[in-house]
């Protein structure tokens, strides 16, 4: 009689069987697969002195030429800014900006002289600044309403409650309405030329007087005594796919005011919005003026294009060195939240506006790349050579 | 269903004696006592329904999601989302409402699921049809529906639906076999005895008409009979079946129930496995805590900012905003992201998946088995590569468990089986005695071919045979030793053992008595009736007192060589019995059999006397072998900086002989030891501190010196208990705990020889409470090494020999003690590398999304206006940046498997969570603040007040935030390109495909007017910006300097590392390695 030792068995009282023939054998084993394994074939690049060190040097010196460039490009580029606000007692707008109300009708109109010390040539873009002006305040950023602003009629007559309390002004929807619509900074004076009675070009706003908007005006001083007006675009100045895509009239009818029925116009705003401009391809939401001010900044101080001097020739430039004057409608009230209102006069380049931060941060970093490049070619002379003979086969 | 009842068996061992003290009458058939004899108080117990679920139908929904709230994470989570749904905040509830509700879902229906299988599960036992005695007949009943009292008859190869006390069994010695196979594991069969009156009852008639009660706290049975008095009967262990045991070897039994469904000892423990939680998960909740910190400081950097005219609140808004709560609120929604949602599914499903690598790996596949590895849960992957103390039991975990005779001595000659061939052993009258007491002298049953699997497993073998079972691997090993020499034990049969001897002829001995193992007399004797022979055998150190003739010496000579040599010994004697002495013998057994108290201690006392003027025959030496690869495994995990402990229940010579062969000792190892005989000599006290000094000495000069002795502790279970004892003899002796830890702490290695299971999650409960809390693992393989398992952070099964509990309690079950090194240094070390990057990179990239954004509050007047667009804000960790990390942290291996194998102390750079400290985080903090300040001051200096396109046109504030974004994407995703080292295809394609993903989103986000949109603040701003080159260059220019500290640092370290390893004379790999892996932090 033979018999072997009880072996391996289940909770269930089953025996497995060990040993061959075994039956569930195979379909239990794991797949030999390389994924399943972790054996899936790779790449091990190691990051050592030996390997970073060509890139460290290619960096430097991609950098540090297109900084250079940078750099000068930026320097090229001529930038006249000027303060407007009134602060000082000195200031030429300083009554303006103290004899500010709410209700008055009068415009104040106020004349800075300034002095161009070099010409400028090719287009010349003109901006208004303002300074510790928080567009970018959250109550104030989603105070509007696209679909509206994309002439949607439903939206016109039902503003968003996004837009609150800027939505409706005396039961009567507000076009368009929000925050960002109300506080509009710059004006349309080209309806009131029609008024001008003065010579010396100043705009006596008293039929008309647009909206809570500063006017701005640029005057060349002729060295013989005369003004001369300096001509300005006000289209081109908006993103094309907002002017033709994002922002749209409720309909392509040329009859604004009767699309526009029902609305009333912003509360600080002394005209309604189909009265923004006689062109009616610059008028009512796709102003650009308006669409310009609807792009809300990112910084509390921020520039916005106003206006753009274009190039008469090439023989002569656009703004010859000289006297000039900056003549401003001054309605905008900053004071009470301790803001700045700028002129700026800049020319452009390839590279957009004069900022040299961009050419200096790649000196920097090239030169920077350059130094740790040299710092780590002694590390690798040190000891990669035999870091190298020891190195792992993986 | 298994695991509670198991851990019920456990527990029952564990805590020893309940606690309940009211006094339990059954009353048997429910029949009322005769008058007189005592008051009938019927007694209200519950039904037989076992209950494991957690949930029912109705209570579902809230019970579910009130235990997920109570996760801190969703909770908090869930504050973010509620917050945002009640005021005006920044971004809308979708947000973060959306992945809080899919996680939340996800998670209920798995947990509804499991759920739902319990229910089954309980269902189907509890609808189990059961047979019960009632007037004399058998009626067949639901499980359920079973009461206290209830007589129920259980037929062969059934399981008892209850507690049961036999009453009477179909075999004439009214015992029963049970096996325990589903609690315990243990496959031997266990002899049950009725009660003696009523084991005379063969019908339901019979049984039905027993009139009884049971006290069952007194322990014992009052049967009364037609007008007599009661006969009181006592009730021991012997007697009660427990729930969950089945029925062998016998046709049928009745008995009693005296305890029902949640009452039975199983149910009666019933405790939910406690959740482990991972050291990861608390890290993550420490960060949370800081996260808070920033939060609060937001907050109050924030002034009360007036409202400009331009800019008016509404009258809601203005009533709100007296309660300045709502800006702290307001911030946290927008600060919420640092941890997001997705991070907690992405280390789920990182864990989960990464799982799979386990049950994947071809090296842990077992073909002897047939199993390749399993996880039973996967919390707990990473935890592998911090284990500082492996806990192992012994037998079937290092060893094979399989036990194979080696030789006998009888009188010191010396006997192997496979050396000798019949007829060559001398016919010596002790030798003739020694292999006849060898063939009688044990508890081994013949397992005859007939049940469905015995034909199976006859047809594998290619033989009908009979086969041995016992609880004792030994005994078998030793019978089956006894074949080969040529005496072959053939079955019990009527109380006579039949023996085929080498004769070929058959001796019939009459069985009178077997004076059972114990572990406190370590011995066992049967008494047989040719000419009354008391056979004994046992350990060495229970026989030799009680020898009195014999050649002591030479047998004790042999039986300490075989010892060393890591055989387990035991040794026979015997004793001859007169009629007179017989007699006498019987008397004290019986008496003590009887006794109403202290029967135990009474039976020992009767064995005591029984048990000695032995005569020694020779002594038997058992191979256990080592596990294939058991020494190198264990050397591996030492090298590793494991501490390694072997838990065992056997004696300390063998247990010490096999610590070397596995070279847990080795020969320069001193052995310190703490046992009882020598606690014997000194007391406790003393040599506690002795061994304290010589450890503390050695470690003071081996400060100096860089190579030290290591050393190895030997300590037994009585001194164990005794260390572990609370001390009464007040402060004066100190504590003993912290020496013994203080003691363990310098000790490579230690062992615990003769360990009860409980003092094994002793064992590990100690060192786990220990100052340091160390990551403690237990490697077992039976049923006795279950409670260490639960116990330990990290618990193995081993797919052993002694059934599957330790696999199925354990959190990975694995074939072989050899996969413990690939299981703990490749995987281990891979989880926690992986995991680790996973969390601090989450951190990371969180700090770098979350930190212009708090900077760009002080840019906008504290308004809480988000920086990135809604998107960008939710898809952010959903889309562009989470496929990256995750099968980063599924694929990466900073070094390659074999050098991982090839290296155990690779180990060592990870351990004690050194990747998830505070300095590393604190890195990865730094890192992060130092990018996001790059990103947001980077666009700031360049969109402060100048044009960006050539048209003279101005972006606004969502160009401003795209353009951080757009940095932000890149650099992360390129920091994470940086930190692999493992290119495989699947990194390339996410890495590149999620920028790609990006850019393409972003083109498609802001290419048309989106119709169901109220905003259309993203239209053609990225086109816009991709338009301009300034744009171009700065974002350039920032990811370059975003990057470059991370570069040179990991260099520098490189550098230095590979310096490190110059400057030391040790040329090697193992350095070089280390270097690599450092670098890798």
């Amino acid at each position: 009689m033979m018999a072997s030792s009880y072996n391996a068995k289940d909770e269930d009282g089953h025996i497995t069987v060990s040993g061959p023939g075994g039956g569930t054998l195979r379909s239990k084993k794991p797949e030999n697969t390389a994924f399943k394994q972790q054996r899936l074939p790779a790449w091990q690049p190691i990051l050592t002195a030996g390997t970073v060190l060509p890139a460290f040097f290619i960096i430097g010196l991609i950098f540090i030429p297109i900084g250079i460039g940078l750099y000068v490009t930026s320097n090229n580029i001529k930038e006249f800014e000027i303060d407007y606000t009134g602060v000082d007692m000195s200031s030429p707008c300083f009554n303006c900006s103290q004899n500010f109300s709410w209700n008055s009708t009068r415009p104040c109109t106020c004349t800075i002289p300034f002095y161009l010390d070099q010409p400028y040539e090719n287009n010349v873009f003109m901006y208004y600044g303002l300074s510790n002006f928080y567009q970018n305040h959250r109550r104030y950023v989603k105070s509007r309403d696209d679909s509206q602003l994309n002439g949607d009629l439903e939206s016109l007559m039902k503003p968003s409650k996004e837009c609150e309390p800027y939505a409706y002004h005396e039961n009567k929807p507000i076009a368009p309405c929000g925050a960002i619509a109300n506080s509009m900074f710059n004006g349309e004076p080209v309806s009131c030329c029609a008024h001008q009675t003065h010579s010396s070009f100043h705009l006596y706003l008293i039929c008309l007087f647009t909206s809570l908007a500063d006017t701005l005006e640029l005057f060349y001083n002729d060295p013989n005594g005369t003004k001369i007006q300096i001509p300005m675009t006000a289209t081109g100045i908006a993103w094309w796919t907002d002017k033709h895509v994002k922002f749209r009239n409720p309909t392509d009818n040329a009859n604004l005011t009767a699309v526009f029925q029902g609305t009333t116009k912003p509360v600080n705003w002394r005209r309604p919005v189909y009265e923004l401009d006689t062109d009616p391809q610059n008028n009512g939401f796709i102003n650009e003026d308006f669409i310009v001010w609807m792009r809300t900044a990112a910084l509390p101080t921020f520039r916005k294009l106003y206006r753009i001097i274009p190039k008469k020739n090439s023989m002569v430039p656009t703004l010859l060195r000289g006297n000039y004057t900056l003549e401003v409608v001054y309605n905008y009230p900053v004071r009470s939240f301790e803001g700045r209102k700028r002129m700026i006069l800049s020319t452009i380049s390839w590279m957009g506006g004069k900022n040299p931060f961009l050419g200096i941060a790649y000196i920097t970093v090239g030169s920077v790349c350059f130094f740790l490049g040299v710092v780590l070619l002694i590390i690798h002379h040190k000891y990669g050579n035999r870091n190298n003979s020891a190195d792992i086969a993986n | 269903m298994d695991f509670s009842l198991l851990r019920n068996i456990i527990s029952r061992y564990c805590v020893g004696e309940e606690n309940w003290v009211d006094s339990r009458t059954v009353y048997i058939g429910h029949k009322e006592p005769p008058p007189g004899a005592e008051a009938y108080i019927p007694q209200r117990y519950p039904d037989n329904r076992i209950v494991s679920s957690k949930y029912t139908f109705w209570n579902f929904i809230p019970k579910n999601l009130f235990e997920q709230f109570r996760r801190i994470a969703n909770f908090y989570f869930l504050v973010i989302f509620l917050v945002q749904l009640i005021i005006d905040t920044p971004t809308s509830p979708v947000t973060s409402g959306l992945p809080l509700f899919f996680v939340i879902t996800v998670t209920a229906i798995k947990q509804g699921y499991e759920d739902w299988l319990r229910h089954k599960a309980d269902c189907s036992i509890n609808e189990c049809p059961v047979d019960v005695v009632q007037q004399g007949k058998v009626v067949r009943t639901q499980s359920h529906k079973l009461r206290v009292g209830d007589i129920v008859m259980v037929r062969e190869d059934e399981t008892f639906p209850c507690d049961l006390i036999l009453l009477s069994s179909s075999r004439h010695d009214g015992t029963c076999y049970v096996t325990t196979t589903s609690l315990d594991g243990e496959s031997s069969h266990k002899t049950y005895y009725a009660v003696p009156d009523t084991m005379a009852f063969r019908t339901e008639q019979e049984v039905g008409s027993l009139h009884a009660t049971i006290e069952y706290f007194v322990g014992r049975i009052n049967i009364y009979k037609d007008k007599e008095e009661p006969v009181a009967r006592p009730l021991g262990a012997e007697n009660l079946l427990l729930r969950g045991a089945t029925l062998k070897n016998t046709q049928r039994i009745y008995a009693v129930a005296v305890y029902t469904g949640m009452e039975t000892k199983m149910a009666l423990n019933y405790q939910s496995k406690s959740q482990k939680r991972s050291a990861v998960e608390k890290s993550m909740n420490a960060f949370l805590i800081v996260i808070n910190t920033v939060l609060k400081y937001a907050w109050q950097w924030s002034p009360d900012r007036d409202e400009p005219w331009y800019n008016h609140r509404t009258e809601n808004e203005r009533q709100r905003h007296v309660v300045p709560f709502t800006d702290f609120l307001a911030f946290m929604v927008l600060f919420n992201y640092i941890i997001p949602v997705s991070m907690y599914v992405t280390v789920e499903m990182q864990k989960f998946l990464g799982s799979y690598f386990i049950t994947w790996d071809e090296e842990m596949f077992d073909e002897e088995l047939g199993e390749g590895a399993q996880v039973n849960t996967s919390d707990l992957n990473e935890e592998l590569g911090q284990v500082e103390y492996v806990f192992t039991d012994k037998t079937g975990t290092l060893t094979e468990n399989n036990m194979e005779f080696i030789e006998c001595c009888v009188d010191g000659n010396v006997y192997i089986p496979h050396a000798i061939c019949n007829g060559q052993i001398l016919s010596a009258e002790h030798e003739d005695l020694f292999f006849r007491a060898l063939c009688l002298c044990h508890t081994v049953q013949v397992k005859e071919e007939e049940t469905v699997d015995g034909i199976k497993r006859g047809i594998h073998q290619g033989r009908p045979t009979s086969f041995y079972i016992s609880s004792s691997p030994d005994e078998v090993a030793l019978v089956e030793g006894m074949k080969r020499l040529g005496y072959t034990y053939l079955r019990l049969k009527d109380n006579y053992m039949e023996i085929l001897n080498k004769d070929d002829e058959i001796e019939r001995f009459k069985l009178l008595h077997v004076l059972n193992f114990d572990s406190v007399r370590r011995r066992m004797s049967v008494i047989v009736k040719s000419k009354y022979l008391l056979f004994c055998k046992g350990a060495d150190s229970s026989i030799f007192p009680r020898v009195v003739s014999g050649k002591v010496e030479q047998v004790k000579a042999r039986v300490e060589q075989n010892a060393v040599e890591g055989l387990r010994t035991l040794c026979v004697a015997y004793r001859r019995l007169s009629e007179s002495e017989y007699e006498e013998a019987c008397h004290h057994l019986t008496e003590a059999k009887l006794a109403l108290q202290d029967r135990e201690q009474r039976l020992a006392q009767a064995y005591d006397i029984i048990e000695r003027d032995f005569v020694l025959l020779g002594a038997t030496a058992v191979e256990d072998r080592l596990q294939e690869k058991a020494a190198d495994t264990i050397e591996s995990l030492h090298k590793a900086g494991m501490k390694v402990w072997v838990l065992t229940g056997d004696k300390m010579e063998t247990a010490a002989a096999t610590c070397y062969a596995s070279k847990l000792f080795r020969r320069s190892t001193q052995i310190l030891e703490l046992t009882k005989k020598r606690t014997e000599e000194q007391s406790l006290h003393d040599v506690l501190f002795e061994l304290n000094r010589t450890v503390l000495r050695q470690r003071s000069i081996s400060g100096l010196s860089v190579d030290c002795l290591d050393f190895g502790l030997i300590i037994d279970g009585a001194t164990l208990s005794a260390v572990l004892k609370p001390n009464q003899e007040g402060a004066g002796h100190g504590n003993y705990r912290e020496i013994f830890l203080e003691i363990c702490r310098n000790c490579s290695a230690v062992l615990c020889c003769r360990m009860a299971p409980l003092q094994k999650a002793q064992i590990v409960k100690l060192i786990k409470a220990s100052k340091e809390h160390p990551i403690t693992l237990a490697i077992g393989d039976g049923a006795n090494d279950v409670s260490m398992i639960l116990e330990a952070h990290v618990g193995i099964g081993i797919m052993g020999k002694e059934g599957r509990q330790a696999a199925r309690n354990s959190d990975y079950a694995i074939p072989k003690f050899k996969h413990l090194k690939k299981m703990l240094l490749v995987h281990g070390h891979y989880y926690y590398i992986r995991i680790a990057e996973l969390v601090q990179y989450f951190f990371y990239k969180n700090v770098c999304f979350i930190f212009p954004q708090f900077l760009y509050q002080f840019f906008c007047g504290f308004s809480q206006q988000p920086l990135y667009d809604t998107a960008y804000l939710t898809l952010y960790n959903i889309s562009f940046t989470s496929l990256p990390i995750l099968l980063y942290s599924l694929v990466e291996q900073h070094v390659t498997v074999e050098t991982l194998k090839r290296e155990p102390s690779l180990y060592r750079d990870i351990a004690k969570n050194s990747l998830l400290r505070w300095p590393v985080f604190l890195y990865w903090t730094c890192l992060g603040v130092f990018d996001a300040v790059i990103f947001f001051f980077g666009a700031y200096f360049l969109f402060d007040n100048t044009t960006f396109t050539s048209n003279g046109q101005m972006f606004g504030n969502w160009t401003f935030g795209t353009l951080v974004f757009t940095v932000l994407v890149f650099t992360v995703t390129l920091k994470l390109a940086l930190d692999t080292h493992h290119w495989t295809w699947i990194n390339h394609f996410v890495i590149w495909g999620s920028l790609l993903f990006y850019v393409i989103f972003s083109l498609l986000w802001g290419g048309i007017i989106w119709p169901f949109l109220n905003y259309q603040r993203m239209y053609y701003v990225f086109m816009q910006m991709l338009s301009s080159g300034p744009a171009w260059l700065s974002i350039i220019l920032l990811i370059t300097v975003s990057l470059l500290p991370d570069v040179i640092k990991k260099v520098l370290c490189r550098a230095i590392s590979s310096n490190l390893f110059h400057s030391i004379n040790h040329p090697g790999r193992p350095l070089r390695l280390k270097a690599l892996s450092i670098s890798v932090i």
